[in-house]
């Protein structure tokens, strides 16, 4: 005969320890949600914040002209100086037209292509599609901006050399080739939010908008684009931000254009407050770029 | 998008002057237009086939279907699933293209003709309503599109909601309605741009028994008013019985029958139709031979068959009868089945109003020895697939 349980729990004997916490947790839901939060929580605190933390507080420091060590104590002159100087205001609207630039760019070419995977192409494809849009995020990122230098350097390169019948010259090192670069590299992070909003577009919508007499282009503007808004806005903020903060690129097909990212990178050895002071205004334009987006409600699909 | 769908249509008033009249009002009295042959059938299709898929894995969805659809009826696709009643309207309705054979709608050839160029709307089975646009501007979107003026937009929108009687909730997005609400917007949505033909794909399918009969009653009203024919997809044999003006039976992607609701079930052309439309009751060889004295495969209707108990005085001299053992009773509340095998070989139901009896007393029959009998004038020829004449 087995023993009778102690009195107070439910739990038979022998149930492995494993199950018996799960028992024990599910009546308790403030508990299992703390286990839950608790990990990602201090994550977030430490990692994250701390680090954000510490670079607005550094913003306000100063350095030693001499031994260029940072001093601490709190000063606004970086923020007077970054504010006041026009040439930094003129490198911020700049930076900001490159990734609005390479948004627009990247949604133009990504609309088409998710909407051919996800409505045109078989079923049976649309996995291997996927994998082939991802695929050039598992190349080195330094290699695939390499590659786009050979392809757009003056004279020799891939694309002067295509257009050259045309008599036409290549875009050269510059802007142009920044905003090409950063294209290429941040499509997938706006294709794979698109496709997933129009995968999730009922193909019936589609049918009954051609069914009560609208030609394809119609159905697109009043039916599949107010339903891929809110992707084509998810995936706009990972190529927005993606691009403000971007500095590599700038330097390697940017020629003598100047971004806030490679002022940071320029300044950050030699007065790291100051580069600190800039770097802020990407993270300020970001803030307010997600606080414009949060009111379309497109966050709930990221 | 040409002025051709517009001037196609057959409703004077959209071309004529547009007085305040209620959408009703006006879809009552619409007359077809002259110039529409009225001998012409409103749809007609011709050897018309669908191949889904290539190689091995091919599906003739539609395989051979030749169908007149005259004006103003009300015909019923009826069949089991995958017998290719959603293809057949979908290739009507211009979203899939015909491997074969041809689609005219009113006597034009569209068999080519995108879903936009063509006079006919849907419902859809899951409504697809727009969920972005408000009921309003979901019924007004086929006007808007076919640039009907911004007062008589939301004139006729307004009318064809209160037609629906969901005038009150124009306002609303799809997502805050219930199911039949939604079903009615659908159905709005598609009149408010009097189509010469109204295709409906299942589109009482995801409500409730009580509210789909409901339905049944006020969408066949709405056809009797407005006069569009329309075409209506079920599985649901009551369904098209009790709506249709005519029934076309499908089975993998052939029409097995065409004729009235009293065609189909009091004269099933095949077995497959005796079997869908009501409970197959068949006697073939040997079994015919020995009740009926006649070679061939018969049908008698359930509730034809009268049940007495085998000890009990026999009927009048002309019936025909039959002795057998009770192997199954399902009480169905108002009448109970009676599965019996027959002592001839084959097995027949019987169905019987509870008038006399209840639940427990018919239970007692299971097992018992009891006689059928019923006029030989129930009984029906089916022909064998082999020999069934194709229909048109
Ligand atoms: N897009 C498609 N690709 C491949 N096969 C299809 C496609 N659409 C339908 N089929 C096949 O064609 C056949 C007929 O399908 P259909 O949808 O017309 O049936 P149905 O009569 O409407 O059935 P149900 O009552 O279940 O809706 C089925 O075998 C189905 O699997
Ligand atoms: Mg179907």
């Amino acid at each position: 005969m087995t023993a009778l349980p102690p009195a107070g729990t439910s739990v038979a004997p022998g149930v492995p320890a494993g199950r018996r916490l799960s028992a024990w947790l599910s009546g308790r839901p403030r508990v299992r949600l703390a286990a839950l939060l608790a990990p990602p929580a201090i994550w977030l605190t430490l990692v994250y914040l701390a680090a954000l933390l510490a670079l607005l507080t550094t913003a306000f420091f100063s350095v030693d002209e001499f031994t260029n060590a940072v001093t601490r104590t709190l000063t606004l002159s970086n923020v007077r100086d970054v504010v006041s100087d026009p040439a930094y205001l003129r490198a911020s609207a700049r930076t900001v037209g490159v990734a609005a630039a390479v948004t627009a760019l990247c949604t133009v070419i990504a609309i088409p292509m998710a909407f051919f995977m996800a409505k045109v192409a078989p079923a049976r494809s649309r996995g291997l599609l996927v994998a082939l849009v991802l695929t050039p995020l598992w190349a080195s990122y330094l290699v695939k901006v390499y590659a786009w230098q050979a392809m757009v350097q003056p004279g020799s390169g891939v694309i002067a050399w295509v257009l050259r019948p045309l008599g036409v010259d290549g875009p050269g090192y510059g802007l142009m080739a920044v905003v090409l670069t950063l294209t290429y590299l941040w499509l997938p992070y706006m294709v794979l939010p698109v496709y997933a909003g129009l995968e999730r577009l009922p193909d019936s919508l589609v049918d009954a908008s051609a069914d009560l007499g609208a030609g394809p282009w119609r159905t697109f503007r009043n039916v599949v684009l107010p339903l891929a808004y809110p992707s084509i806005v998810a995936g706009s903020v990972f190529t927005f931000s993606l691009s403000l903060g971007d500095y590599i690129t700038v330097q390697i097909v940017g020629g003598k254009a100047q971004l806030l990212a490679n002022i940071v990178f320029a300044n950050y050895a030699a007065n790291l407050p100051f580069a600190a002071a800039i770097a802020i205004i990407p993270v300020l334009i970001t803030v307010a770029y997600l606080a414009v987006v949060r009111r379309t409600g497109a966050l709930d699909n990221l | 998008m040409g002025t051709e769908p517009v001037t196609m249509r057959w409703d004077p008033q959209l071309s004529g002057p547009r007085a305040g009249r209620r959408l009703y009002g006006a879809l009552v009295s619409t007359q077809p237009q002259p110039d529409v042959d009225a001998a012409r059938p409103a749809i007609r299709l011709r050897g018309l086939r669908k191949r889904f898929g290539t190689g091995p894995q091919a599906v003739d969805a539609v395989a051979g279907v030749d169908l007149d659809v005259r004006d103003g009826e009300f015909l019923t696709l009826l069949g089991p699933s995958g017998s290719g009643k959603t293809t057949v309207l979908r290739l009507i309705a211009g979203f899939e293209l015909a491997t074969a054979g041809t689609i005219e709608l009113g006597g034009v050839d569209v068999t080519r003709r995108a879903p936009f160029e063509r006079d006919v709307n849907t419902v859809f089975q899951d409504y697809a309503l727009f969920p972005h646009m408000s009921v309003t501007d979901n019924v007004g979107y086929g006007l808007r599109v076919r640039k009907v003026g911004r007062a008589e937009r939301a004139s006729r929108t307004q009318e064809a909601l209160d037609g629906v009687r969901l005038g009150h909730l124009g306002d609303r997005r799809p997502a805050q309605l219930s199911g039949g609400q939604r079903q009615r917007v659908a159905l709005a949505r598609a009149l408010v741009n009097r189509p010469r033909v109204l295709l409906l794909d299942e589109p009482l399918g995801a409500l409730d028994l009580k509210l789909r009969e409901q339905m049944q009653v006020e969408l066949k009203a709405i056809q009797r008013q407005v006069g569009i024919t329309f075409v209506f997809v079920t599985h649901d044999q009551e369904e098209a019985l009790t709506m249709s003006d005519r029934i076309a039976v499908f089975d993998g992607g052939r029409i097995e029958q065409l004729g009235s609701a009293a065609d189909v079930y009091e004269r099933p052309a095949t077995p497959f139709v005796a079997g869908f439309v009501g409970t197959s009751n068949l006697l073939s060889g040997a079994a015919a031979e020995q009740v009926l004295g006649r070679s061939g495969t018969w049908s008698v209707r359930p509730e034809k068959i009268r049940l007495d108990l085998d000890d009990e005085p026999a009927a009048e001299a002309h019936d025909r009868s039959a002795t057998g053992v009770v192997r199954e009773v399902v009480y169905v509340g108002s009448a109970t089945r009676f599965v019996v095998d027959l002592d001839a070989g084959a097995s027949l139901v019987a169905l019987q109003q509870n008038v006399q009896t209840s639940s427990s007393d018919v239970d007692a029959y299971r097992g018992r020895r009891v006689r059928l009998h019923w006029d030989p004038r129930h009984e029906v020829q089916v022909a064998d697939p082999a020999t069934a004449p194709t229909a048109h």
